[in-house]
């Protein structure tokens, strides 16, 4: 059928949160033909952020986060099972169980995976971790709860740092490393990153910044502990391997759609993008697997692993995909939360590239301030840890594009410009 | 029941522990606890906590829907 046809079939591939809040917007839209949700877990879909947070401390049970949901029972379900391959010419999908499910109109939300550890051989061991799926979080709470003697936290991204703090909520000695030279540093730069690993180092985590794992020492398919690239031997017996996550893009291999690991590419409409550069209207993506120009970075693509991004986006492509008409470009601010430990870091906008940063309110020896990130004379991102009500007025000046340093001042502090500093980023 | 909250939305205004305190939680200055799965039976304090929120950060899915 032509694109601009009414479409009967649509499929959504991609069972997580994106997936399912495009699904429902597809609905909202008004589309009332079939709707396909094709997941590769066995699990209708669930919320991930509990899992590295209150399902490791065993406050909230692996399998209790299944997402509120408007969907009705007017949707096919294909759980367990997996798009293998995408035919755009016919417009069918192949998937993993060898049957064909044909669209009018695909949406693709096939997320991350977590990066695997650089050696496939150490990842099996039994007492090496990582957090992606609730059956993830479901086996490292196990562990944890076995009070074990140290935990090895590998990468000091927003994962890996929930996951220590989790840790010394549990009393359990952590050790997060990270080639970085401080905790959060490749998202918020040296500078800020610096005044949260002191929050983490107070807390007891022990702080091994700027070292690298060669690799993973072993015996009896269990690890025994992380051998550093200078030669020292940190034991271990648990290890969380947190180096962030893989777009799940290998399915699209062959279509002729424009993907590799960093996400498939979209126009600013949120339609994918073949090889060539042009769009293929029958099918949107959304969530961590679509990057696309954002206007406020330049029309620089991204692809943005945020909850709020997921939904956002999720729903601007299902609406796109039944034909509403809407605002060109998609242009929502990116935004995400961490909970780390009681600490809340919170963040409006993308720090790449900035060539400033400014703490304009709050103070870091209080632990608690808002830093705002400055490009060529323009704000561009914010970040508040335990200060949400304040970021709010922050995000204002990122989504404009106000002036850097800003003009005016917060209310807790007298009329004068902040200190300009080197954000700090390698 | 299913509960999700938007915690780019929260503010710790902690309406939602007044509320219904055995499912809503501050932990330190502003980190939400909650519980995704509350007891069926407890609809109406889960509701009253959605409705306190001045911000509308959270999403409620009845037991039979």
């Amino acid at each position: 059928m032509p694109a601009d046809a009414r479409p009967e079939r649509i499929v959504v591939v991609g069972a997580g949160l994106a997936g399912l809040r495009g699904a429902e917007a597809i609905r909202a839209a008004g589309f009332r033909g079939s709707l396909t949700i094709v997941g590769n877990e066995p699990h209708r879909p669930y919320d991930r952020p509990p899992l590295s947070k209150h399902v490791l401390t065993g406050q909230v049970a692996a399998d209790a986060s299944q997402l509120p949901s408007s969907l009705g029972d007017d949707v096919t379900w294909r759980l367990s099972i997996g798009a293998e391959t995408l035919d755009r010419e016919a417009r069918r999908l192949r998937l993993s169980n060898g049957e064909t499910l044909p669209y009018d109109r695909l949406l693709i939300a096939t997320g991350t995976r977590a990066r695997p550890w650089i050696h496939a051989d150490e990842a099996k061991l039994r007492n090496v971790f990582s957090i992606r799926s609730r059956d993830d979080a479901a086996s490292l709470r196990a562990t944890l709860a076995a009070k074990p003697k140290r935990v090895l936290v590998i990468g000091a991204g927003f994962i890996g740092c929930e996951v220590a703090a989790v840790c010394r909520e549990l009393d359990l000695p952590v050790c997060l490393i990270d080639s970085s030279p401080s905790p959060l540093a490749r998202a918020l730069g040296h500078t800020i990153g610096a005044y949260i690993g002191e929050i983490h180092r107070g807390r007891g985590v022990d702080l091994r910044m700027g070292s690298e794992v060669a690799h993973l020492e072993h015996a009896d398919g269990r690890a025994t502990g992380a051998r550093l690239k200078d030669g020292e031997v940190l034991s271990a017996d648990v290890v969380v391997v947190a180096l962030g996550a893989v777009r799940n893009t290998e399915w699209m291999t062959g279509s002729g759609l424009s993907a590799d690991s960093g996400g498939v590419d979209c126009d600013d409409h949120g339609h994918v993008l073949d090889e060539s550069g042009q769009p293929d209207r029958s099918i949107a993506a959304a969530g961590d697997v679509a990057r696309f120009p954002h206007p406020l970075y330049g029309g620089r693509r991204v692809a943005l692993e945020h909850w709020g991004h997921a939904v956002a986006q999720a729903e601007h492509a299902g609406r796109l995909l039944v034909g509403e008409d809407l605002p060109v470009p998609y242009a929502a601010l990116p935004n995400f939360w961490s909970i780390q430990g009681d600490m809340v870091v919170k963040s409006a906008g993308l720090t790449d590239g900035a060539d400033a940063v400014a703490i304009v309110q709050g103070d870091p020896a209080d632990r608690r301030f808002v830093a705002l990130y400055g490009r060529a004379g323009r704000c561009i991102a914010a970040v508040a840890v335990d200060s949400a009500r304040w970021l709010p007025a922050y995000a204002d000046k990122v989504a404009s594009g106000a002036p850097f340093p800003p003009i005016d001042t917060a209310t807790d502090r007298p009329l004068r410009e902040p200190e300009i500093r080197d954000p700090g980023f390698a | 029941m299913r509960v999700s909250v938007d915690l780019n939305l929260c503010q710790a205004y902690a309406q939602c522990c007044y509320a219904a305190p055995r499912y809503f939680r501050i932990d330190g200055r502003e980190a939400l606890f909650y519980d995704p799965s509350p007891a069926a039976a407890d609809r109406v304090e889960i509701e009253r906590a959605r409705l306190a929120c001045p911000v509308q950060a959270i999403r409620v899915q009845d037991p039979e829907a």
